[in-house]
């Protein structure tokens, strides 16, 4: 059913070597993809005439601490010609940076900065890449599976000098 | 020596405009708008990561609190996203009553968004009006569900309980005179010029933008683009029901005003039509490893409250992983993304919410025009920082 898709079709056909994996599942479409064409991929879904993946639906990060690479992103399109979804997957690394697809689809611009601030994860040419809903002057990212849900400083409690 | 400086304006974080504790950084040039920065985050309580921590049972009322005049959609869209992971059947009762809870709740939601908007623009009156309406709707979910703002009506394959006696005239009642109602706002508004001279070509968004911003809800369909997800994915039965997608031709905040009108009509056009098609049935599917059982079963009967006890500290086992369901929320698209390690407990819990993309745009539809349109293009989007911050 996977291999039936156009869309798989058309980027296996494209991109033979950065496709690593096509997968269906619930009637979802996944396809995880090497880091490096990231951002030619994204263009190519977004702009080719038969796909037109003109919506990024979602974008966000996943932690798979302690497997390496560590970090997922997960791009979630959507093509209002076919009306189809499709999920794009793929891996970086702690200490790698990944492009960002903020000049393909604008919204990319905040989901990368929240990526960036509840996971640590870094994006090349990103314009604005500060922490959006956390402030500034916070220490670590809340996402990551080795930081504590309830906070690093739970049995510190902040007593205010009298 | 002369020199030119533009002036910085920090509207909010408290600002009776901003809908809660939006701050937008402001830099003018005279009246007018040079740039424009939102700060989001003022209310961020990182459901993502505490959702990690509790089984699939337990997140259901941290949905009720992203956006809290939507309930019952945020309830939707999160135990849709669990029941497509779990492939689960839900009973056409279960479902018939969501799509009645989910269309009232727009009602209500769509009834804050218009009060409060024409509110920050200086028109006092309507949310008298609008007001009166919600609160016949909060007194109907009080009745079915126990709560008010947050019911938590939804379960993991079905509903928490059926209909209570008699509600059934209370809300045919309420269908009755509502459009009605509907009316009346536009009596107030629609021709108004002072209404139209602060809306029309507003906050004008252009197709292509709206859609590389991530755009969704009344506020793209504002624009002419028509997107709803109950038609492009209809869940929960909504192929079974009669109903059109309005749409606007500008998308200014005139537009969006009206789309949102006829979407509140539509909307009681389908419960309604929920309401006098309502099978008979059960309200929830029955999976002893997955379901609550009936509570009158779990107060009489040792094997339904081990079953209980199991699910409610436990919880269940997914298959291994990753789905993505998502709702036409008041606001837009709302998605959840789950990904299941094949554990109790989710592993990655995403929430994509349509106030957080159309906030987005915002520095786009007000950069270039003057102050005092903010106002009604952040009312016009309809944000709720609850969703945005989560």
């Amino acid at each position: 059913m996977t291999e039936d898709n156009l869309t798989v079709r058309k980027l296996k056909d494209k991109f033979a070597n950065a496709i690593l994996e096509a997968t269906t599942f619930r009637e979802e479409v996944t396809v995880t993809v090497s880091k490096g064409e990231i951002f030619e991929i994204c263009r190519f879904l977004q702009s080719d005439e038969d796909l037109q993946y003109h919506l990024l639906t979602d974008l966000c990060g996943l932690d798979f601490f302690p497997e390496t690479p560590r970090f997922g992103v997960v791009y979630l399109l959507y093509s209002m010609k076919s009306n189809q979804r499709l999920r794009v997957k793929t891996r970086v690394g702690e200490m790698e940076s990944i492009p960002s697809v903020e000049s393909i689809w604008k919204v990319a611009n905040w989901y990368e900065r929240e990526a960036y601030d509840l996971f640590g994860i870094r994006f090349e040419n990103h314009p604005d890449l500060r922490r959006i809903l956390l402030w500034d002057g916070f220490e670590g990212h809340p996402l990551r599976k080795d930081y504590p849900a309830e906070g690093p400083d739970f049995d510190k409690p902040f007593v205010p000098e009298v | 020596m002369a020199e030119t400086r533009f002036m910085t304006i920090n509207m909010g974080p408290q600002h009776p405009a901003t809908h809660g504790v939006l701050r937008v950084v402001l830099e003018l040039d005279g009246e007018v708008i040079v740039k424009a920065t939102p700060d989001i985050g003022h209310l961020h309580r990182g459901v993502e990561k505490l959702a990690e921590t509790k089984t699939y049972h337990q997140s259901i009322p941290f949905t009720d609190r992203l956006d809290y005049t939507n309930a019952m959609g945020n309830n939707l869209a999160y135990v849709l996203a669990v029941e497509k992971l779990l492939g689960l059947e839900v009973p056409k009762r279960a479902q018939y009553l969501r799509v009645l809870m989910a269309e009232l709740q727009r009602i209500a939601a769509h009834l804050i968004w218009l009060g409060t908007h024409v509110l920050d623009m200086g028109a006092i009156t309507p949310i008298f009006y609008t007001f009166r309406e919600r609160e016949a709707i909060l007194r109907i979910f009080e009745e079915v569900a126990g709560g008010r703002l947050t019911p938590t009506y939804l379960r993991i394959g079905g509903v928490s309980k059926d209909l209570p006696e008699g509600i059934d005239e209370k809300i045919k009642a309420f269908v009755q005179t509502f459009p009605d109602h509907v009316k009346e706002y536009e009596t107030l508004l629609t021709k108004n010029v002072i209404w139209m001279k602060r809306t029309k070509d507003v906050g004008v968004i252009s197709k292509e933008d709206a859609l590389s911003w991530g755009v969704t809800g009344p506020t793209l369909r504002g624009i002419g683009v028509k997107y709803d997800v109950r038609k492009a994915f209809p869940y929960s039965s909504y192929e079974e029901f009669n109903f059109d997608i309005p749409i606007g031709s500008v998308g200014d905040v005139y537009d969006r005003y009206i789309v949102r009108l006829r979407e509140m009509e539509w909307s009681n056009a389908i419960v309604e039509q929920a309401l006098e098609r309502l099978p008979k049935g059960p309200i929830i599917a029955n999976d002893p490893r997955i379901t609550l059982p009936p509570k009158e079963d779990v107060v009489t009967d040792i094997g339904a409250l081990i079953r209980q006890f199991k699910i409610v500290s436990e919880g269940f086992q997914p298959p291994k992983g990753e789905v993505y369901a998502s709702v036409e929320a008041s606001k837009g698209e709302l998605g959840f993304y789950i990904v299941s390690d094949g554990s109790n407990r989710p592993f990655r819990f995403r929430i994509r919410t349509p106030s957080f993309a159309n906030l987005s745009a915002l520095p786009r539809m007000i950069e270039g025009s003057l102050i005092a349109d903010v106002i009604s293009v952040i009312g016009s989007i309809d944000i709720v920082l609850g969703e945005i911050d989560r």
